[in-house]
């Protein structure tokens, strides 16, 4: 299936009111994160792009912004990575196959693929930062023949920390997928590789002049990591970063997620860095 | 002018309304069964509210503002509209302050959602200004019920239905402001104070022996089709040229002006000194954020009956000013008062250019009258502007 044969979501009725989907299955994942595969109730397809978010609902509680983790070219399922932070999240974790939740999405704007088209690709990012960015390392292992080498650089706070520990494993036995894992600290005897994803930049093997970087991080580490691949002469306008605000309506009504002249629901989460370049560094913009 | 040609060629004419007139054009609406709605006190103040008929308008009455300050006083003719705005703005209807997004039932596991079939009152709005009808076309550009020529954003993908329904349900009697406010500044702005479109009929309000006569002329089919009911006198050439001299003199009176080129000023002066000596002033009270007519931030709630059966999700206006607004897990993004000041004059004057291909801000002066402090976003933004034009020699003090 080539690329632009995917499926593009089509523009809800009333992008305020939820779909209604059942919860299928619940992973545990690291300390304090879970993945709900959902189902929609009315047997509709959901159709999302690699990056993009919904707005899941807990009947009674409220409503949050995520992104979808899953698999773009599964019509049929949708896969949430949750980590609890917050009240809705709390509640969330809660629920059991079986429960419904509701649905309003896919909103945002997703990774570029095909611009990326020719080039290696780096993927950096840390903890649950794999779960937004899986999406995209799917699509792109399934369009594999366009792109040179793909590097994944992942990074955890500890050894416990390793979200989709078992997929990363699957991953780095691929002959044509480097991928290097990084934990702040571990026990005496950890054997891996120890040290800030910045390092993992350094050693990672790609083709400067060609490369498309994908970065998702939370915004503090977002800074070492945009720093660590100019370092290695990537330059902005092949960096794409995501980044996160309050959400509300996720269509551009609300207000709640600007940042300067961007509304992030819609004009992000996922910027081409040189185009938020001069506004990311401003403080409590 | 005399007349207007449509595209018909059919000649339309300007009449001229006495106080009865203006009467009959109140009960000719609602005898189309519009609600009309227009400005009257109440506790004080001059409200947009419901409308028996032109009697209920504030008859006589002019009011004074100031940065922090609003008095009604009686003015010097017996005039229905030379008052300006007050603290409300259209945008009480057409963008309601509490709306109900759906009602959800559970059933067992599950849930179903519907949205509550409300019908669209049909209004007429009496009395909208200048800077009000260029309010209205800034939320038609927020709300995707108009394309527009911004960049960072495009066009939105949506349109808020609720909105657009009742967008197009209100009938707009706009009128030619025949007094400017002390905190008004549309003219610097563009939007005022003549009413350019964007209207159904327009009146200009004379003095004729100290009692008030209107000329009226259409904006639409619509408009021109409800003069032609009423029965009213042509306008003659008079009153018609002194309608003209009444925008131009309120033009020549604004109580403040707006700095020019104040997008690129503020854009490059994200991090300039001023905002934090404006914050040393401003309450974050959010009351410039609701009486402004384009502030349209709004946040969610959600609420259930005691049984837990049944939730409702409402959306309400919200502020930037709010240390909550910015909430994400870990804490607030705009924590001082000087980013959150920053974000919504920033927002207004500057990246409403990048978002909406316009300014958010029409110069109708209501942030000012009503922050319980004065702050003038005109001042704000000429401290900046004086500050980056200043001479080296020019010495101490803002003069540039």
């Amino acid at each position: 299936m080539d690329g632009a044969l995917l499926p593009r979501p089509a523009p809800a009725d009333d992008p305020m009111v939820p779909r209604t989907f059942r919860i299928e299955r619940r992973v545990a994942e690291v300390d304090g994160c879970f993945t709900l595969t959902l189902k929609a109730t009315d047997g509709r397809p959901f159709a999302f792009q690699p990056g993009q978010f919904n707005m899941l609902y807990v009947f009674g509680v409220g409503e949050v912004a995520i992104s979808v983790s899953g698999d773009c070219r599964d019509l049929n399922t949708l896969t949430h990575t949750i980590r609890e932070v917050g009240t809705v999240t709390r509640a969330m974790a809660r629920l059991r196959p079986g429960d419904v939740i509701g649905v309003r999405g896919p909103f945002g704007r997703p990774w570029p693929i095909e611009e990326a088209y020719g080039n290696d690709i780096l993927f950096v990012t840390g903890t649950v930062g794999l779960a937004p960015l899986r999406p995209l390392i799917f699509e792109v292992l399934n369009r594999r023949e366009h792109f040179g080498k793909v590097v994944i650089c992942y990074g955890s706070r500890g050894t416990h920390d390793i979200l989709y520990e078992k997929q990363l494993h699957q991953w780095r036995g691929r002959f044509d997928l480097q991928v290097h894992v990084t934990v702040h600290s571990a026990p005496s005897g950890y054997r891996g590789r120890v040290g800030s994803v910045a390092n993992l930049v350094k050693i990672a093997r790609f083709d400067p002049e060609h490369t498309t970087a994908y970065v998702c991080r939370s915004e503090t580490m977002t800074r070492p990591a945009v720093q660590a691949l100019h370092d290695r002469g990537i330059t902005s306008d092949r960096i794409y970063v995501t980044l996160e605000r309050n959400m509300k309506c996720g269509v551009g009504f609300c207000g709640h997620c600007q940042m300067g002249p961007s509304f992030m629901c819609k004009d992000g989460p996922v910027y081409r860095y040189d185009t938020i370049e001069d506004i990311f560094t401003v403080r409590e913009l | 002018m005399d007349s207007n040609d449509n595209s018909n060629g059919t000649r339309h004419t300007v009449r001229r309304l006495d106080r009865n007139g203006l009467d009959a054009l109140t009960a000719a609406l609602q005898a189309d069964g519009r609600m009309v709605i227009g400005p009257r006190v109440r506790d004080g103040a001059i409200v947009y509210d419901p409308l028996d008929g032109a009697g209920d308008l504030p008859w006589g009455l002019i009011d004074e503002q100031d940065g922090g300050r609003y008095r009604l006083v009686p003015g010097p003719d017996n005039a229905a509209f030379a008052h300006v705005v007050g603290p409300q703005s259209w945008k009480k209807y057409l963008y309601p302050a509490r709306q109900t997004l759906w009602r959800g039932r559970r059933d067992g596991p599950r849930f179903s959602v519907e949205v509550p079939a409300e019908p669209t009152p049909r209004t007429a709005f009496i009395g909208v200004r200048a800077c009000e009808l260029a309010a209205m076309a800034v939320q038609d550009r927020v709300f995707g019920v108009r394309a527009h020529s911004g960049q960072s954003v495009g066009q939105q993908q949506y349109t808020d239905t609720g909105y657009a329904a009742r967008r197009a349900a209100a009938f707009i009697v706009a009128v030619n402001c025949s007094r400017a406010g002390g905190t008004c500044f549309c003219a610097s702005m563009g939007t005022g104070p003549k009413a350019e479109s964007g209207y159904d009929i327009v009146l200009t309000e004379l003095s004729d022996g100290g009692e008030s006569v209107f000329v009226a002329e259409g904006g639409s089919e619509a408009g021109w089709a409800l003069l032609d009911r009423l029965d009213a006198v042509p306008a003659g050439d008079g009153d018609i040229r002194a309608a003209e001299r009444v925008v131009d003199a309120t033009r020549a009176h604004m109580g403040r002006a707006m700095v020019p080129g104040v997008n690129r000023l503020l854009a490059e002066n994200l991090e300039h000194p001023q905002w934090d000596a404006v914050a040393s002033r401003c309450l974050s009270c959010a009351n410039c954020t609701m009486v402004c007519p384009t502030c349209f931030c709004t946040t969610v709630e959600d609420t259930t009956d005691l049984t837990g059966e049944h939730v409702e999700r409402w959306r309400r206006w919200d502020s930037c000013f709010t240390v909550d607004f910015s909430y994400i897990h870990g804490g607030s993004i705009r924590q001082g008062g000087a980013s959150r000041y920053r974000q919504w004059m920033t927002h207004k004057l500057s990246h409403w250019h990048d978002q909406f291909g316009t300014s958010g801000c029409t110069g109708c002066g209501r942030c000012i009258t009503w922050c319980p402090v004065g702050i003038d976003i005109t001042e704000e933004a000429r401290a900046i502007h004086d500050d980056c034009h200043r001479t080296d020699d020019a010495g101490t003090g803002r003069g540039g």
